[in-house]
Order: C-alpha cells, then sequence, then structure tokens
C-alpha cells in the first residue's frame, strides 16, 4: 500500500516539476510547482516525518509560494505568455549536462544500506522519540536543547531578511 | 697621477741603463705627452667655437666662415698651439739623439711609467723604448711633422675647422710617437689602432661630402683587415715566449724560433698583412689613393711620411723575426717589388696632380718593403728617412700649386677641378719657388745622383740583388726577377715625376686668361718649410753612403766623412738578425745577379734616371695636353692604368656586395622576418588567448549556471567513480 | 522506499537544475533554484530514516533560510525590475566583457 502511494505521489512530484520548467506562463508554473511541494509533503509523510510534511504545506507551498505570487502580480507578468525558454544549442547541452548528473546521481545514491524498507538504523530511535514525545514534541527536542543556538541565529537571520527585503523593495522617494 | 706627472718630469723611474757612457733619456714622456696636450687644448676650442658657431646660427646669424676674421681661440691659438708643441717635441727629440750620440748605446733604454696590464703570467707595462731605431723614426716624425704644422698654418688659414685639424694632427702625433716608441707589441699596437683613427678623421675632414667621409670609412675598414693580420701574429708571440714586450721577444728569437719553420714563417707573413694594410701594399692599398680627399698636408704627413710607413718600421723592428724565415722574408719582398711596379703603371696614367703622387707613395712604399724584406733593414729605414723627406716636400708642394689653383678658380667661379693637372700648366713663371724645389724632389725620387733618393733607392736594388744570391740563400732565381723588377719601376718613377713637373709647370698655361692673373706664389709660411724639406732631400742621403761607393767618385773619392754612418748606428737593433743571416745564408753577394759591382751598376742606373728624365721631358713637352673640360678619355690599354687596372671595382664584385647580400639577408629574413616574427607570434598568441577568454563572459545568467552544472558534473564523476 | 526516495529526490533536483539553465524569467528561474532546495530536503528526510533525527531538524532550518532567501531574492528582482522594465536575464549582460 505505502509503496503505491509512494509511486503516485513521485510521479505527480515529477511531472510538477517538469510543469513548472515547461509551463508558458509565470503563474502556469507557480501552480505547477505548489502540486509538487504538496506531492513532496506526502513523501515526507510516508518517510513519517509528519511535522515536516506539515510545516511543508504550511511555510513552503502557503507562505513562499504566495510571496512568489504577490511578486509575480506586483510585476504585471502575468499577462503576456510568450514563451521564455531559451532554445537551440543550448537547451540540447543543458539536457545532456543535467542528463549526466541524473545519471551519475542516481548510480551513486542508488543503494545505501538497509535500503530495501521504511527501516534503517536510525528509524528505531525516531520511531521511539515519536512514540515518547509526540511527532512535533520529536522535532522539537533536539531544536530546543542541542540546537538551540543555531535557532536563534535563525530567528536573527529572519530579521535580517525582512529588513534587507525592505530595504531593497521599497520606493525610493 | 700626480706619482706618474712628477715620474715624467724626473729623468726616468725604473730605466736600465747600458754599460759604457750611459745614455740618460731626457723628458721622453714629455715628448708624447705635449702633443695629446695640443690636442686636448685645440679639442676644447674646437668645440667651444662649434658651439659658438651653432649658437649663432639658431640664433638667425652666420656661420663664422672666412678665417682670418676669426676670433683669438678659432685661429691665433690653434696657430701657436699645434706647431708650438711639435717644436717643442723635437727640441726635446733632438737633445735625446744628441746624447745617444755621445753614449754607448748596445741594449735599449726602457721607462717605465706604469703597468697596463697584469694578468698572471702576461704583463703589459706603458712603457717606452728609446733605442737607435726608434730616436731615428722620432726625429722623422717630430721633425717633418713640425715641418707640415707650419705649412698647414697657411694652407688651413681659411677652413672653418682650423682649430679641429691641429687638434686631430697633434692627436695623431702622439699615436704615431706611441708607436714608434713603444716598448712592447701591443703599445706599439695602440699607436697602430690610434694613427688609424687620426688617418680617418682626417681624411674625412671635410666630412659634409659623402664621397670625402666615404674615403675616410674606406682607409679604416681596410686597415682593420690589417689588424687583424697584427693581432693574429701577437698571439703567435705570445704563445711562444709568454711575453710581448720587445726586450723579451726579439733576443731571444733565434733560440725559440727555428730557422724557416712553419711557426715563424706564419708569425711573420700575419704581421706583414697588418703592415699591408697600414702601408698600402697589394692586396690593400685602395684606400690610399682615395684617402687623397683628406687636406693636403695631411697627405704629406700621414701618407706619405710617417703612418705609412708604420709597416716597414714594424719589420725593421721585427727583424730578428724576420732573419729567421725566408719565405716570410721573400713573400714580404716579392709583394714590394710587385707592389712598387704596379702602382707604378697606374701613376703613368693618372691626372689628378695628388693622385700621381698617391700611386708614388704606394710605389715607394714597396721599395721600402722590398729593402727590409732583403734583409737590408737599414736601407729599408733609411729610404724611410729620404721618401718622408722629399715625398712630404712634392705633397707640400703640390698643395701649394693646388692653393694657388684653388684660389684662382674662386675668383673666377669656374668649378674646375683645380687639382688636374691639364688645367695648369706653365705654372714656373707664376711659382718659382716652388717650382725649384719640386724639381730638387723629382730628381731626388727619381733616383739621381748626389740627391737623396739615389743613395737610399739604389742601396736596396743592390741589396735585393746581392742578399738574393748570398752564398747559401734560397730562392735565388725569384730574387733576379724582384731585382729586374725594382730596376723597371725605377725607370718608371722617372717618368711618370717628370710627366708630372713637365705637365704642371712647364709649357703653356692652360687654366684660363682670367684664372691666371689670380695666380700666385705660396705665401712664406708655407714655402719655407719648402725649402727646408729642399735642404734635407738634396742633402739628406750623404749620411748613409755605401763603403763600396764612397772610394768611388760617387762618395766623393772617401773624402766626407760620413759613410754607412745609418748603416752603423742602427747596427745594434739589427744584430739579431743580421746573425742569424750571417749563420743560415752566408755572406751577400758581391755581384748583380748579371755579374758587375756596386759602383758599375750605381752608375748604370742615375744614368739611365737622368736619361729618362731628359728624354720624358722632351716627349711630353710635345704632347698636346687639353684642359679637362675638353680632353677625351684615354682608351685602350691606357684607359686600364686610368681606372688602376679596376681593382676597386674588382673588390667591390667580390668583396662588398656579397656582404651587402649576406646583410640584407640577415636583417631582412632573419631579423626582422624570423626573429621579429617570433616575438610577435608571442604577442598575438596571448591576444588569442584573451579571445578565448572572452568568449565565457556573455553575461548571462544561463551561461553562468551552465558552467557551474559541468563543474558539479566533473565533481560527481570524481567522487562516485 | 529509502533508496526510491533519494532517487526521486535526485529527479527533482536534475529537473531544477534544468528549469534553472533554459529559462529566461528571473523569478521561474528563482523558482526552480526553490524545487533544488525541495529535492534536497527529501533526499535529507529519506536519509534521516538511516541516521537519526538529526537530518529532520537540518530540513527545518532549510526551510526557514530558504524562506528567507526566497523574500530577499524577490526583493532584488524587483528593484531590478524597477530599472530594466523586465525580468528577462538576457537583458541583465553588463558583466558581458
Amino acid at each position: 500500500m505505502a509503496d503505491i502511494l509512494f509511486y503516485v505521489f513521485a510521479s505527480i512530484a515529477v511531472g510538477g516539476a517538469l510543469g513548472v520548467v515547461m509551463a508558458k506562463s509565470p503563474v502556469g508554473s507557480l501552480l505547477f510547482m505548489v502540486v509538487t511541494l504538496a506531492a513532496v509533503a506526502a513523501e515526507f509523510i510516508l518517510l513519517e516525518a509528519h511535522f515536516l510534511g506539515a510545516v511543508q504545506i504550511i511555510v513552503y507551498a502557503g507562505a513562499i509560494m504566495v510571496l512568489f505570487l504577490f511578486v509575480i502580480m506586483l510585476l504585471n507578468l502575468g499577462h503576456d505568455y510568450a514563451r521564455d525558454i531559451k532554445g537551440g544549442l543550448f537547451s540540447v547541452l543543458s539536457f545532456a549536462v543535467v542528463g549526466a548528473m541524473a545519471g551519475l546521481l542516481v548510480r551513486g545514491q542508488g543503494a545505501p544500506a538497509g535500503s530495501g524498507g521504511l527501516s534503517g538504523p536510525g528509524a528505531a530511535a525516531i520511531d521511539a522519540a515519536n512514540a515518547e514525545f509526540g511527532v512535533v514534541g520529536a522535532i522539537a527536542e533536539p531544536l530546543f536543547t542541542t540546537y538551540v543556538v543555531p535557532f536563534e541565529i535563525t530567528g536573527i537571520l529572519l530579521l535580517v531578511a525582512i529588513v534587507g527585503a525592505l530595504v531593497l523593495a521599497k520606493r525610493h522617494v | 697621477m700626480h706619482a706618474t706627472l712628477s715620474m715624467l718630469l724626473i729623468q726616468g723611474g725604473g730605466h736600465e741603463a747600458a754599460a759604457g757612457g750611459a745614455f740618460e733619456p731626457f723628458f721622453p714622456g714629455l715628448i708624447v705627452l705635449l702633443p695629446l696636450i695640443g690636442f686636448a687644448v685645440n679639442g676644447v676650442l674646437a668645440l667651444s667655437h662649434a658651439r659658438r658657431s651653432a649658437d649663432a646660427v639658431r640664433a638667425g646669424g652666420e656661420l663664422e666662415l672666412d678665417g682670418p676674421t676669426g676670433k683669438p681661440s678659432t685661429h691665433t691659438l690653434p696657430t701657436w698651439i699645434g706647431p708650438g708643441v711639435l717644436a717643442v717635441a723635437f727640441a726635446l727629440t733632438l737633445v735625446n739623439f744628441v746624447r745617444a750620440l755621445g753614449a754607448d748605446l748596445h741594449d735599449p733604454v726602457v721607462i717605465h711609467y706604469w703597468t697596463w696590464m697584469a694578468t698572471g703570467t702576461f704583463t703589459v707595462d706603458a712603457a717606452l723604448q728609446l733605442d737607435q731605431l726608434s730616436l731615428v723614426m722620432m726625429m722623422v716624425v717630430t721633425g717633418v711633422g713640425f715641418l707640415i704644422h707650419v705649412f698647414s698654418v697657411g694652407y688651413m688659414k681659411e677652413d672653418t675647422g682650423y682649430p679641429r685639424y691641429f687638434a686631430y694632427l697633434n692627436l695623431f702625433i702622439f699615436f704615431m710617437l706611441t708607436l714608434v716608441m713603444g716598448s712592447s707589441y701591443p703599445l706599439m699596437f695602440v699607436g697602430w689602432e690610434g694613427v688609424g683613427l687620426c688617418s680617418y678623421l682626417l681624411i674625412g675632414f671635410w666630412f659634409s661630402d659623402r664621397e670625402k667621409a666615404d674615403a675616410g670609412k674606406k682607409a679604416f675598414i681596410v686597415n682593420r683587415i690589417g689588424d687583424f693580420g697584427f693581432l693574429v701574429a701577437m698571439f703567435l708571440l705570445f704563445v711562444t715566449f709568454g711575453s710581448l714586450d720587445f726586450a723579451e721577444v726579439l733576443p731571444l728569437a733565434s733560440q725559440e724560433l727555428a730557422y724557416g719553420g712553419g711557426l715563424v714563417a706564419a708569425i711573420t707573413l700575419f704581421f706583414f698583412l697588418g703592415a699591408a694594410g697600414k702601408s698600402a701594399q697589394i692586396p690593400l692599398y685602395v684606400w690610399l689613393p682615395d684617402a687623397m680627399a683628406g687636406p693636403t698636408p695631411v697627405s704629406a704627413l700621414i701618407h706619405a711620411a710617417t703612418m705609412v710607413t708604420a709597416g716597414a718600421y714594424l719589420v725593421a723592428r721585427s727583424s730578428a723575426l724576420f732573419a729567421l724565415s725566408p719565405l716570410g722574408s721573400g713573400v714580404v719582398t716579392g709583394v714590394g717589388v710587385l707592389t712598387a711596379l704596379f702602382a707604378a703603371t697606374i701613376a703613368l696614367k693618372q691626372y689628378d696632380i695628388k693622385k700621381v703622387l698617391a700611386y708614388s707613395t704606394v710605389s715607394q712604399l714597396g721599395y721600402m718593403f722590398a729593402g727590409v724584406g732583403a734583409g737590408a733593414y737599414a736601407a729599408g729605414i733609411f729610404h724611410l728617412m729620404t721618401h718622408a723627406f722629399f715625398k712630404a716636400l712634392l705633397f707640400l708642394g703640390s698643395g701649394a700649386v693646388i692653393h694657388s689653383m684653388h684660389e684662382a678658380y674662386h675668383h673666377t667661379h669656374n668649378h674646375e677641378d683645380p687639382q688636374d693637372m691639364r688645367n695648369m700648366g706653365g705654372l714656373k713663371q707664376f711659382m718659382p719657388i716652388t717650382f725649384v724645389v719640386m724639381w730638387v724632389a723629382t730628381l731626388a725620387i727619381a733616383g739621381i745622383w748626389p740627391f737623396a733618393g739615389f743613395f737610399s733607392k739604389d742601396e736596396i736594388i743592390w741589396q735585393i740583388g746581392a742578399m738574393g744570391h748570398a752564398e747559401s740563400a734560397q730562392y735565388g732565381a725569384w730574387y733576379t726577377l724582384f731585382w729586374i723588377m725594382a730596376l723597371a719601376a725605377a725607370l718608371m718613377t722617372a717618368f711618370y715625376m717628370t710627366r708630372l713637373m713637365v705637365m704642371t709647370f712647364h709649357g703653356a698655361n692652360r687654366t684660363g686668361q682670367e684664372e691666371s692673373r689670380h695666380l700666385h706664389e705660396a705665401p712664406a709660411v708655407m714655402w719655407v718649410p719648402l725649402a727646408v724639406l729642399a735642404v734635407l732631400s738634396a742633402f739628406g742621403g750623404w749620411i748613409n753612403v755605401p763603403e763600396a761607393l764612397r772610394a768611388s767618385f760617387l762618395g766623393g773619392f772617401g773624402a766626407l766623412p760620413m759613410s754607412e754612418w745609418l748603416h752603423h748606428w742602427l747596427e745594434p737593433v739589427t744584430a739579431s738578425a743580421t746573425a742569424t743571416q750571417l749563420a743560415n745564408i752566408g755572406e751577400a753577394s758581391h755581384y748583380a745577379p748579371f755579374g758587375g759591382g756596386e759602383v758599375m751598376w750605381a752608375v748604370i742606373s742615375t744614368v739611365a734616371a737622368l736619361a729618362v728624365v731628359v728624354v720624358s721631358i722632351q716627349i711630353v713637352g710635345r704632347w698636346d695636353i687639353k684642359p679637362a673640360a675638353e680632353d677625351a678619355e684615354p682608351t685602350g690599354f691606357g684607359k686600364v692604368l686610368f681606372n688602376k687596372w679596376y681593382v676597386d671595382e674588382l673588390y667591390d664584385s667580390i668583396v662588398v656586395q656579397p656582404i651587402i647580400r649576406t646583410s640584407r639577408f640577415c636583417w631582412r629574413v632573419i631579423d626582422a622576418g624570423i626573429i621579429d616574427g617570433f616575438v610577435n607570434a608571442v604577442g598575438y598568441m596571448a591576444r588569442g588567448f584573451g579571445w578565448f577568454g572572452s568568449l565565457f563572459h556573455t553575461g548571462s545568467v544561463n551561461t553562468y549556471a551552465f558552467i557551474l552544472s559541468l563543474g558539479v558534473l566533473f565533481v560527481l564523476g570524481a567522487v562516485i567513480f | 522506499m529509502i533508496a526510491e526516495s533519494l532517487v526521486l529526490a535526485a529527479i527533482l533536483f536534475v529537473v531544477g537544475t534544468f528549469g534553472v539553465l533554459v529559462r529566461r524569467n528571473a523569478i521561474i528561474i528563482f523558482l526552480c533554484i526553490e524545487l533544488q532546495l525541495n529535492a534536497v530536503n527529501l533526499t535529507l528526510v529519506a536519509l534521516s530514516r538511516l541516521h537519526g533525527i538529526d537530518a529532520q531538524i537540518f530540513v527545518f532550518f532549510v526551510m526557514t533560510v530558504a524562506a528567507a532567501e526566497a523574500a530577499v531574492g524577490l526583493a532584488i528582482i524587483i528593484s531590478i525590475f524597477r530599472h530594466y522594465e523586465t525580468v528577462d536575464v538576457n537583458n541583465f549582460n553588463l558583466l558581458k566583457w
């Protein structure tokens, strides 16, 4: 059952990704991206990373993509649907390069140890943490103890990003 | 420097005096130094004059062209300094000479001043050597030099380069004295090169004329070929003896070098190559006729009396070496007589008065070499001395003639050649003093008793025959041929000199009506030196009357006090050579090749010469000579002689053109093409690399991302495989 | 499932790279970069099954930083748009030699 679901969502994700690249209009690309994100979130859940799946939907699909959409709308790019994919020799070369990359990656990542199923050496710890703290707690527990310093710094990073975005984007009057 | 100066002024520092009545040199360093000082002072005057003239021209003024209006620094100072230093030098030389006469001088006196080069085993000192030979040469150089300096005061009066002229002339005397007074071959070579330099500077004195400048270059370059020979000979000597001082080479020559061996033959032949370049023998004589482009006093001093005699001096100085090589001596004699004959043939058909004298000089130099080559070193030096007298006189006299002709043409703005004898004629009525003195010189050079040339030339011709047929001499037949050639050349000499005199002074005047009104005698400052030289040419021969002649009427029946004086005087210098000769080829013969003693042949030669002179006056007097503008080109064999047997053209096609072509090839193909092309190619390559690199800078994000991806691919590949 | 996840992530990454290389619209290029990041997240989550919860913490941080980066990047694109009136990257060729 899980396998079938996996392949379904996998194909949706790949289809969405291809849609992102091939779509004519920017908004279309964006929507395909949302589809891909949703499929990937489903994959997360299938991989027992429930919290992350939720965060993916909420943050990525819900905030970041909306941000993209806002910018597209702001720049009024939703209208002219001229194809803006590069053609010619360059795209062929690019296709070849990325194909090679794909081959190498697949080859390299094809068979890690204990990859037959869902479980591996770390899986047991995760399941134990899930059972003890709940799904959210399993993430929160290391986040606020071992990784609290990066957590705080990330907060500052977000602050800086907000300020930077404001400064860069505001109208100079 | 201070120490050296004080050493110069004190009589010698570290000289080796001879035994007996010691000869103490009297300020010998000053003799050499004074002309150098004269050069420096005159040179500074010349430079300041040149600068003033340049400033004047730049400020819109005029060049100071005409002499007498020149400022004191341009004329008065060089007039006194130029000949003045020579007068003092001559006086000092005279004192030294008189002292040497009184002293008993067996070995040369060497005065060291400082060490010039000191490298391990080989040292060369700046040292002067005073012995009989160098004293004779010094007397000739300073004495005749002084007279020519005085003459130049009058001749160059209106030349803008007056101070520069005297500067160069003084510098020449300095180098010539270094040459004859140097105590080692390298020091002699310094003088050798220096006189070559001064010759170049003075031949090309009027360098704004392209032809004259080229003549100077030709002289220097041909000389260089000879200098190569001199250098190789020095190298060979160093290898054999380890030193190049005269005192260390010449006395040991007969011990270190085998008689008739290959090494000594090589040394002597290379020295002769150097002498041939400097003294204008075949094949390196071609520069001397062209050197007539210089001022006439220069031709008199350098190309008659002194510089060109350096070769004969070299052979005489190295007599010990030449006596050891019959091959070397034979070549010297042979080339000498051949040159004498060859140049005499060319002189028969030249029209320029200076060219006739130039070829005559080449011919007489040939006689000098024939003399020293045959082993008669004293005779060769004797002829050098007498030749200095009468050839300088001839040149200076022709200078007076040219001076007068030039003035005449200047007045009428005529552009004819003042040196062409066809434009002269009948000058004896205008220039009587010059006429008389030049006849004295002509009789001297023709070898007519009792003038100087008779004794010297006769001695040489006799010795060629006598030495060539010594008891066990080799090459006897060759020497007979040389003897005949020398006689023939002597007769030709008489003829062409008479032709010169008749064309110039006798007959009707061809210069033109207007011009002849301006012909006049030379001023006193010019004819007084001529008179002095005439006296020397007339009576100078009596210092070396051979023993055999002395007893006869030719030598005054033994009444005169001096007999073979020069021969005896030079004996210490030629002792080593004489000893070698006696040991290897025995005594000289007492009979000429075809029989007859010395007296008989002396009488025959002087009578024959006199006959040629008398007959020539008649023949040449009857010729119909037209002025140069109207005269036709010579034809037939005369044309060949007039064109100098086409030797210059031959050299041009064999030597000069190939060198030019090779140089052009090296320049255009190798230098500009290959080497420059190579360097340019490197530049182009750099540009190519730059162009290739620029292709990557498209400014497009996608391209940059592409390259990134390629990099990632590469890393992935490296990690996975 | 882990291996298949990894393969899926690889494919997503490659598609994202292709998009970066061939699209001309700056915003879409940016979007494809986000796709690449997602592929990386998927890899990390799959590998957390092997190596523990730390990988998931990592994903958490990646998402956060991606959000910040998206904000700043889009702000830059907006300010570029103000100058060039277009977001076609072919026009941004000041670095061309």
